[in-house]
């Protein structure tokens, strides 16, 4: 059953409004082309682009001569200078592999190798004695290590945000809590049969993240099969923040990646993840087990840490593809183009995704007719420690009071803040929104103080938007 | 961006308007010459008793009943008449190079410098996430502070059938308050053998109260996707698990005071409470600065944090007329079962703590406690109290049986036998 639209038909349809299908509205809505950005779940970058370890990755590490090895060394660089224009939070503190064994120690050289394949030259074997003055509270044990300088920390939230922000500024539809359940493709036009009704689009982009095999089966293909891989984290309070000033990355093994201990944007210290094969594409659940293992490598990489409160666990799920690589292809007979198998490294290749993508879909016939009458980029809110926040400016305060009115304590969140976000161009439909714009209630008490008052504010907002059907 | 701080000199600045502060500075006012600033971030001050619905409020310090708001209101209003100046919606963010404390408030940021700081934070439980409860991250989970915030001043309700994880005095207060919501108390669990503060509670408000309570029970893990469906549930004896369907979970107890400030500011903190150490006049590790409340006993009824807040009072005055402290002290190491006592020093020739009393948590349930009190492996006084000791509210002893203790001979034991 089809509902009939009066909207027009668009010139190109972007499924996933997660950090790769925003960077993809992004740049198309560059051009003179009506987008439409869909979403299944409630909100933007609301999947595996929430949930990660939230590292501005060189690709050091990546596999040589890669498409992704490619690609997240180009969108390190992408980012980053997009971070600067929109305010991004990121902070180079840089990153030391830790050897813990024999074996460990032993890959050291390859590595260091592999960077510089990679075109990555900056980073330097180190003995113990230089492990340790870097990050005195690592645990006892620590045979020797590989820094990376340019490794960061970044706002995966405000990441994606800022991207679809732009995108919407521009003039791209945003239509969230629209599920793609079906696809009728046309001479002309492809219809999407949503959860929500039917959108039209001359094109389609897939960037569907964890559903991308799904959706790429819907159009006849068969080349690339996700699962959802589990990943539980632990984030401990601020006041563990002064024991580790850079990301201590595991050496990859056999075994897998391992465990990483990380300062957050947001000033906190992150334990995890881990990494469980999951067939549940929702269960972003975390267990006692995952807690136990982390607890265990946590009490070796790192016993202060284990002392402090933990302020909060969270789960995220990746994308794990059974192909080594990117899956990045344009079939032009069916106007249709796809972004899959894009792990966690999505986060910092995403802008270029998007830019070879589009050079992709202008071959295969996409006019790519660019504007002259572009909005400047959005200057994004501060919700990162590097610089100071409204709490801590005399200049904001003065000029409106609301911006010296904490609501959220632990987190320092003003009212201010809260209202901005609330009326911004993606406002935020629930509690998990409005926190991934302010952190507000992400703090060491979880709402004891602020629960209840910050709740009531969103609820009016979002009984204000219901009565004006903004909903 | 500016960054620039307005200057504030009060002789004495007090954190936190709740019931400690607020007595501290309604002594302070009227007896030191300069101004007594109480600096409080809530839009109101009051402190908890603010959204405790239930009586019982005001007996040991204005010796009289009342229910939580209208004793923070009393207390509010003795400062206020005292002549203190409460700062409400004004929040100390850290410490200033110079020492003063950093404030922000709708009115524009300040330094604070004070003669004297007393830190009067409080304590707040843990929530969900650090007691590391596994499960989905549904709405409707709760700490008892949320859910009376929510219930008694926001006027919201909160689900039909609640599970409360706790049996401490303030579980049964979260009880009160789903019950005034509407929402039915479906169990209670604890993972001590037996519900210790219900016996504590007056027989009149146990018959109104039929909770089904499981001990030796503990939630494994938090069901569904939006708002709470069920929690799982373990029997930890036999290590069965069963669900329990439920749209409201309330994670009671299990304190830990909020101590940014002090440990920010290098304050030694008492391991057993995470609260500052302070000896029995309430004084910190860092000269000037003392504390008092809740923070230094997570957590005692409110009215002992009031008289707290008298006593460190007397201290700050001796402070600012230059007397000098007395001499060292000695550790007061709390030993099995307690798990913490307070305060944490002791200094011989010391006016001792607030009504003669060090306030103690123990694990396990003591219906005739004897107390020892040790030194250098010598019992120096032993004596057995007519109240019991019971998980989930403060024992107390009496302080003299630190008469004994003698200065350089080694840290202070005091356990239960």
């Amino acid at each position: 059953m089809t509902t009939a639209r009066t909207t027009p038909v668009a010139d190109v349809a972007v499924i996933g409004a997660g950090v790769v299908g925003s960077a993809i509205a992004r740049a198309l809505s560059a051009h003179r082309l009506d987008v439409v950005l869909l979403d299944a779940r409630a909100d933007v970058g609301d999947g595996t682009s929430k949930a990660n370890t939230a590292i501005l990755h060189t690709g050091f590490d990546a596999s040589p001569g890669t498409l992704e090895a490619r690609l997240v060394a180009r969108g390190y660089h992408l980012l980053k200078e997009y971070a600067d224009r929109t305010g991004i939070p990121y902070e180079p503190t840089g990153a030391l592999l830790v050897a813990w064994d024999d074996e460990q120690l032993a890959a050291l050289p390859g590595l260091k190798e592999k960077a510089e394949r990679n075109g990555y030259t900056e980073a330097v074997i180190v003995g113990p004695d230089e492990v340790y003055r870097q990050v005195p509270s690592l645990g006892p044990g620590a045979l020797g290590g590989l820094t990376v300088p340019g490794e960061s920390i970044i706002c995966t939230w405000t990441a994606t945000l800022a991207l679809a922000t732009e995108a919407v500024r521009r003039g791209t539809r945003l239509l969230r809590s629209h599920r793609v359940e079906s696809v009728t493709p046309g001479p002309d036009a492809t219809v999407l049969h949503t959860s929500r009704g039917d959108v039209s689009a001359r094109w389609v982009v897939n960037a569907a993240g964890l559903g991308g095999d799904v959706l790429d089966a819907m159009f006849g293909y068969d080349r690339f099969h996700l699962h959802p891989r589990r990943g539980e984290l632990l984030v401990y309070d601020k006041q563990a923040r002064p024991l580790v000033d850079r990301i201590v990355l595991p050496v990859p093994s056999k075994l897998g990646k391992g465990v990483l201990i990380s300062p957050t944007i947001y000033g906190n210290v992150m334990l995890g993840p881990t990494a469980e094969d999951m067939t549940d594409r929702t269960d972003t659940s975390t267990t006692e087990d995952g807690y136990a293992f982390l607890l265990d490598r946590g009490e070796r990489i790192m016993p202060s840490l284990l002392r402090e409160e933990v302020t909060a666990t969270y789960a995220g799920l990746r994308a794990a593809s059974d192909a080594s690589d990117y899956t990045i292809e344009v079939d032009a007979a069916q106007r249709y183009a796809v972004g899959g198998g894009i792990r966690s490294t999505g986060l910092t290749a995403g802008m270029a995704v998007a830019e070879y993508l589009l050079g992709l879909l202008g071959e295969a016939g996409l006019e790519l007719r660019e504007r002259t009458d572009l909005p400047d980029p959005p200057r994004m809110p501060n919700i990162g420690e590097a610089f100071p926040r409204p709490y801590a400016d005399a200049e904001r305060i003065a000029a409106d009071p609301e911006y010296g009115t904490v609501v959220c304590f632990c987190e320092r969140v003003t009212r201010g803040e809260i209202r901005d976000a609330l009326s911004s161009t993606i406002p935020p439909c629930d509690m998990d929104g409005l926190r991934r714009r302010t952190r507000a209630m992400n703090g060491r008490c979880q709402g004891f103080y602020c629960g209840a008052n910050v709740t009531g504010m969103l609820e009016r907002a979002l009984g204000t938007a219901d009565e004006e059907g903004e909903r | 961006m500016s960054t620039t701080r307005t200057p504030l000199t009060p002789a004495v600045a007090i954190v936190g308007g709740g019931p400690a502060g607020l007595r501290a500075a309604a002594e302070l006012a009227p007896a030191v010459p300069g101004r007594v600033l109480v600096l409080e971030r809530e839009r109101d001050a009051g402190g908890i008793p603010r959204h405790c619905g239930h009586t019982g409020f005001g007996v040991r310090d204005l010796h009289r009943v009342l229910t939580g708001p209208a004793y923070a209101r009393r207390m509010v209003r003795g400062a206020e008449r005292a002549g203190a100046e409460i700062r409400t919606g004004a929040m100390v963010t850290g410490w200033s190079p110079g020492g003063g404390l950093e404030v922000t408030a709708p009115d524009g940021l300040f330094e604070v410098r004070a003669d004297a700081v007393v830190l009067a934070t409080g304590a707040r439980e843990r929530p969900r996430t650090a007691r590391l409860i596994p499960g989905d991250r549904p709405d409707g989970v709760y700490t008892t502070g949320h859910l009376q915030n929510l219930v008694h001043l926001h006027h919201r309700r909160p689900g039909r059938r609640a599970v409360v994880v706790g049996s401490e005095l303030v579980s049964w207060s979260a009880v009160l308050t789903l019950r005034e919501a509407g929402c039915r108390t479906v169990l209670m669990t604890t993972e001590r053998p037996r519900g210790e503060a219900y016996a504590m509670l007056p027989l009149a408000g146990r018959a109104g109260l039929r909770v089904p309570l499981r001990t030796r029970t503990r939630v494994t893990r938090i069901i569904g996707k939006g708002r709470v469906e069920a929690v799982q549930i373990e029997d930890t004896g036999s290590g069965r698990r069963w669900n329990v369907p439920c749209d409201t979970v309330v994670f009671t107890g299990d304190w830990i005071p909020d101590n940014e400030l002090a440990r920010s500011a290098g304050i030694d903190l008492s391991p057993g409470t995470l609260g500052p150490a302070v000896d029995g006049e309430l004084r910190t590790s860092r000269p000037g600065v003392f504390a008092a409340g809740n923070m230094l006993h997570p957590v005692d009824t409110a009215d002992i944090a009031a008289l707290d807040g008298a006593h460190v009072a007397r201290t700050v005055l001796d402070h600012l007329a230059g007397r000098t402290v007395p001499g060292d002290g000695v550790r007061i190491v709390a030993g099995a079962p307690l798990r913490w006592i307070s305060p944490a020093t002791y200094r011989p020739g010391e006016r001792g703590p607030a009504r003669g009393r060090l306030l103690a948590w123990t694990d396990e349930y003591v219906p005739f406690p004897r107390v020892v009190v040790a030194q250098d492996g010598r019992t120096i006084a032993e004596r057995r109290l007519p109240w019991p000791a019971a998980p989930g509210r403060v024992f107390r002893v009496p302080s003299g049986m630190l008469d004994g203790v003698r200065p350089g001979a080694g840290d202070v034991h005091v356990s239960l036998r």
